[in-house]
Formats: structure tokens, C-alpha cells, sequence
């Protein structure tokens, strides 16, 4: 285990970089096999990959031109060769980020389903909670931070629960409203067959929240991402936040841009994961919505 | 024959102090009977429809349904709305088995039983001309499809009673009058075992379809006339083009009319 830690701290950026060549080159050879026909629908998948190099491109030709310090504002190459040079670090840091992240996630996504079916399930609750969820949701997470502090002290927990308290509430709104949406005829027509208010539920409201639900994961693992970096910085030894407040109190702008890449990767891969799980899961519902087009 | 559905001076209002949506109805479909509902929109069809199926209580009046009267929603009743209301994570053939995973005995024998239920459903869809459609998603099929299997799963559970709200609203003339023959063929099969209230604003539908007409007036939905449909049947589409077809469709038109004027 520790042999195989090791290869993975010292050679991910290699392994990435490969990776997204190795992407490219696939991407090129099967656009080149390809007929006339497929090719500009092909061309399509290559256009992330053109409009990212080409505006890496841009700042890196900006902050030549203009003599930029790299105290100030440092060039891609500058923050790639930081990457390969605190790559241990940032590798060791963004594993505890996204183990934190997902765990705060994964508690979002068990309390928000509960309290969503809760609340889609019963008008009552509906109407009484949703005041004090808006009011929860609107309080800057980071200004609890220092509770959480005070009753857990300085580690993983505060991480895990910013993370958790900041990202359930899309998945409860949107559990509720799949279930509190559910089209009047079709509620008639298994009722007039003497179904319960369980099997009206079971049956279609909660098939029915599944694309709000996974709608939702898109919006709840970014914030989620984003409440973990937040307790990090302020109340943890691990993390990328916590990376970053040592480099900016060290005034290490490139490890800064540096830690702000790995940050962006790892925001993308999450986000592509649930974006996966999204397709496989309701792809009925998307493809519906093509057809009805 | 005796009567089925029978409502007795009912009237119903959906807000307390509000307007009436329907007032003193009296309605009698016998067993077995193919019964229409016409009227101007907004008339409280549908509120008849709820009250028959003990969807909705009225405050006043009496609702009997096969000689008992309402108090919880009827379980022997099938229904099929405008909209064809098919859930789109089910195949065709899983949204027809919906009602027996409901409908006792069906849903306890369901899962030993399976593959009889499903040899029925696929019967029931090749009845209608959806042989083959089973595994496909409600969205793949055009609309009338989606109607005809909307029909099929009001109809799977053998139902008594089958409530049709304007069910084929949506659709174009050509394809309509196609249901109107499948709806009637599926009725004739029954053999007087399935009763039908179909609620219209279709009158050339009504009188190819029905036994017995009602109107009714616009809000508050009272019954204006009522009249039988004698044709014989088996009826062919061609009834619709006879003078005697005409002259009926006309007689409802004109009472209508009326009942909208002096309203």
C-alpha cells in the first residue's frame, strides 16, 4: 500500500498529463478516421480541449509580453513547474480535500434525500420547514466555522461537516419539489385504483425526483468541494486549503496557482462524476426531453 | 338492467362559499351501458368524473356506484385522461402493469404469476394495434400510441367501470376517429361487463360512441337533456355520415347552444 502511495505522490502530474495527451491523440485519430458526416459532430467533443490550451496560451503570451512578476500574477509554466515541484505536497493535500469532500457529500445526500422526502411527502412540512431551511442556507458557512472549531476542534471533522451543511440543501429542495410536482391525473388515476398515499410515492413520486435529485448532486458536490476548502483553510492540518494558507503566508504566489489547478482538477473530476452517475441513472428523463423537442 | 353508476341530486363546490361547480345532477348509466357526457368547457365534466369515482365527495346529493354508495375512492374503476399520463422511466408494457401492482388479488399474485400477466398485457396491446410496442418508452410512441396505451392500462385490471376524460382531445381527426373504433371494440368485447362514462365536448364522438347522452349545462354543471343513441351495433364509421346521425348530432348542438345563451 504504502509502495503504491508512494508512485502516486511522486508521478501523478506525469500520469495526468499522459492521460490528457493520450486523450487528445485518441480524440485526433478517431476524427481523422472518421467520414465527413461525423466530423464536425466530432470536432465538437475537441472544442473543450482547443478553447483550454488556447486560453492557457493567452495568458501565458500576456505575462510574457508585459514582463509580469510572477510574485504577482505567474504564468501556466511558471504554475506547472510549481506543480512539479510541490507535487507531493499537493498530491498528499488534494487526497485529504477530496476524502473530506465526499464525506461531507455523502451525508448531504443521506440527509437531504430523508428530509426531502419528508418535506415532498407532507404539505405541512412542507410549509413549516422551508422558512428555516432558507435561513439555514443563507448563512455564511464560513462564520460557522469557528463553532465547529470550538466543539470539535482543529482536524477532519469541521471539513466534513461544512462540507455536508453546505451542500444539502439543493438535494432537499429539489427531492421536495420532485415529489410535490407530481401531474394531478396521474395522482387520479392510481387513486381511483385504491392505491395509499406509500404506494403513490413509491410508485411515481420518488421515480420521478430521481432527475431533480440528480440534478441536484451537480450543484451540492461543487459546494460541498467548496465548504471543505473553506474549513480547511481556516481549521485543519490537512487539505488544500489548508496548503494554501501556508502558502499565502508565505507569500509562495506560484505554489498559490499551483494549489488553485489542483482545486480546479479535482472540481472538474467530481463534477463529471456525478454528471456520469446523472446520465446513467435518469437517462429516460433526458432523453424524453429530446424527444419532446 | 340494473342501474350502475347513479348520481342523485348532487352538487359539489371545490371552495367553501364558492361557486357551484356542478348542481342537483341526476344521472343514471345502467350496466354495462356506454354512457357520454357533453357539454361546454368548464361545465364540471370532470367533476362528474371525480364524484363517480369517489376522487372527490359531494356536498350534497347521493353517489352510488354498483350498489353502494361512495365514500373512498372506487376500486374497480379504469381511467384515461386527455393527457395520455404514461410514466416515462417505464416501458410501455411495465406502465400497463402498473395498476396490478395495486389492484388486489393482482398484486399478490403478481410476482408468481408473471408471465400470464404479461402474456395479458401483450394481448391487450396487440388488441389495440400495439403488437411489439411493450418494450418501448411511452416518448417513443406518437401520441395517439401513447393514447391507446393509456387506454390499455385503465382496461388491464378488468375494471368495472371505465372513465374516459376527453381522452382523445389532443389528437388529430384522423387518428381520433381510429380510437373511437378501438375504444368501441374493446367495449362490444367486454359484453355488457364494462360500463363507460365518457366525458366530451366531442359531439359527433358521443352520439357514434354512446348508449345515452347527457348534457349538461355550463357552470353550475346541471344535466339540460339526456337522450339514447339507438343505433345498432356493431356501429361502422359510416353511421357518422347518415342524415340520421346528423339530425342527433344537431338536436344536441341546438341544446346546447341554448343552454349557453340563457346562461
Amino acid at each position: 500500500m504504502d509502495a503504491i502511495g508512494e508512485i502516486l505522490l511522486t508521478s501523478w502530474p506525469a500520469a495526468l498529463a499522459i492521460g490528457i495527451v493520450g486523450y487528445i491523440a485518441y480524440l485526433l485519430y478517431k476524427v481523422i478516421g472518421a467520414s465527413a458526416l461525423d466530423r464536425t459532430k466530432l470536432s465538437l467533443q475537441l472544442a473543450p480541449l482547443f478553447c483550454t490550451i488556447g486560453t492557457f496560451l493567452v495568458w501565458e503570451l500576456l505575462c510574457k509580453a508585459f514582463a509580469v512578476s510572477t510574485f504577482v500574477l505567474p504564468a501556466p509554466s511558471d504554475i506547472g513547474l510549481a506543480i512539479w515541484q510541490f507535487r507531493r505536497q499537493i498530491g498528499f493535500h488534494s487526497f485529504h480535500t477530496a476524502w473530506m469532500t465526499l464525506a461531507g457529500f455523502g451525508l448531504a445526500v443521506a440527509f437531504g434525500i430523508a428530509l426531502g422526502l419528508l418535506l415532498g411527502a407532507s404539505r405541512f412540512f412542507y410549509a413549516g420547514f422551508y422558512p428555516l431551511l432558507v435561513g439555514f442556507n443563507s448563512i455564511p458557512k464560513v462564520a460557522v466555522v469557528p463553532i465547529l472549531v470550538i466543539w470539535f476542534g482543529v482536524g477532519w471533522l469541521p471539513a466534513v461537516l461544512t462540507a455536508f451543511m453546505i451542500s444539502f440543501f439543493p438535494i432537499v429542495v429539489n427531492v421536495a419539489t420532485g415529489l410535490a410536482t407530481i401531474e394531478p391525473e396521474t395522482e387520479d388515476v392510481l387513486k381511483a385504483l385504491g392505491a395509499s398515499k406509500l404506494q403513490i410515492m413509491t410508485k411515481v413520486g420518488i421515480p420521478r425526483s430521481m432527475p431533480y435529485f440528480f440534478g441536484s448532486l451537480k450543484v451540492a458536490i461543487t459546494l460541498a468541494y467548496v465548504g471543505s476548502v473553506i474549513a480547511e483553510y481556516n481549521a485543519s492540518r490537512y487539505g488544500i486549503g489548508n496548503l494554501m494558507a501556508r502558502a499565502s503566508a508565505d507569500f509562495n504566489v506560484p505554489l498559490l496557482f499551483a494549489a488553485l489547478i489542483a482545486l480546479a482538477i479535482l472540481g472538474v473530476a467530481m463534477y463529471m462524476a456525478t454528471v456520469w452517475l446523472e446520465n446513467r441513472m435518469t437517462g429516460w428523463a433526458q432523453r424524453s426531453s429530446f424527444a419532446a423537442t | 338492467m340494473r342501474p350502475f353508476v347513479e348520481l342523485t341530486g348532487v352538487s359539489h363546490t371545490y371552495a367553501t362559499g364558492g361557486t357551484l361547480a356542478v348542481d342537483g345532477l341526476d344521472i343514471r348509466v345502467n350496466e354495462g351501458e356506454f354512457a357520454a357526457v357533453v357539454g361546454p368547457s368548464g361545465c364540471g365534466k370532470s367533476t362528474l368524473m371525480k364524484l363517480a369515482t369517489g376522487l372527490q365527495f359531494p356536498q350534497a346529493g347521493a353517489v352510488v356506484v354498483d350498489g353502494q354508495e361512495v365514500r373512498d375512492p372506487v376500486k374497480i374503476a379504469g381511467m384515461a385522461f386527455q393527457a395520455p399520463t404514461l410514466l416515462p422511466w417505464r416501458t410501455t408494457l411495465e406502465n400497463l402493469m402498473l395498476p396490478l401492482e395495486i389492484v388486489e388479488p393482482h398484486r399478490s399474485r403478481l410476482r408468481r404469476h408473471k408471465a400470464e400477466y404479461v402474456a395479458k398485457a401483450e394481448a391487450l396491446l396487440e388488441s389495440v394495434g400495439l403488437k411489439g410496442a411493450g418494450s418501448k418508452f411511452p416518448w417513443q410512441l406518437s401520441g395517439g400510441m401513447q393514447q391507446r396505451a393509456s387506454l390499455c392500462r385503465a382496461l388491464i385490471h378488468e375494471p368495472k367501470l371505465l372513465m374516459l376524460d376527453e381522452p382523445f382531445g389532443a389528437l388529430d381527426a384522423f387518428t381520433r376517429e381510429e380510437l373511437w373504433c378501438v375504444i368501441r371494440d374493446l367495449h362490444a368485447r367486454m359484453a355488457g361487463s364494462l360500463t363507460v362514462i365518457l366525458v366530451t365536448h366531442d359531439l359527433r364522438e358521443a352520439v357514434f360512441l354512446a348508449d345515452r347522452i347527457f348534457c349538461m349545462s355550463s357552470r353550475p354543471g346541471k344535466i339540460i337533456a339526456e337522450r339514447e343513441v339507438a343505433f345498432p351495433r356493431p356501429r361502422d364509421l359510416e353511421i357518422t355520415y347518415t342524415s340520421a346521425f346528423s339530425d342527433i348530432v344537431h338536436d344536441l348542438r341546438g341544446r346546447i347552444a341554448h343552454a349557453r345563451s340563457t346562461a
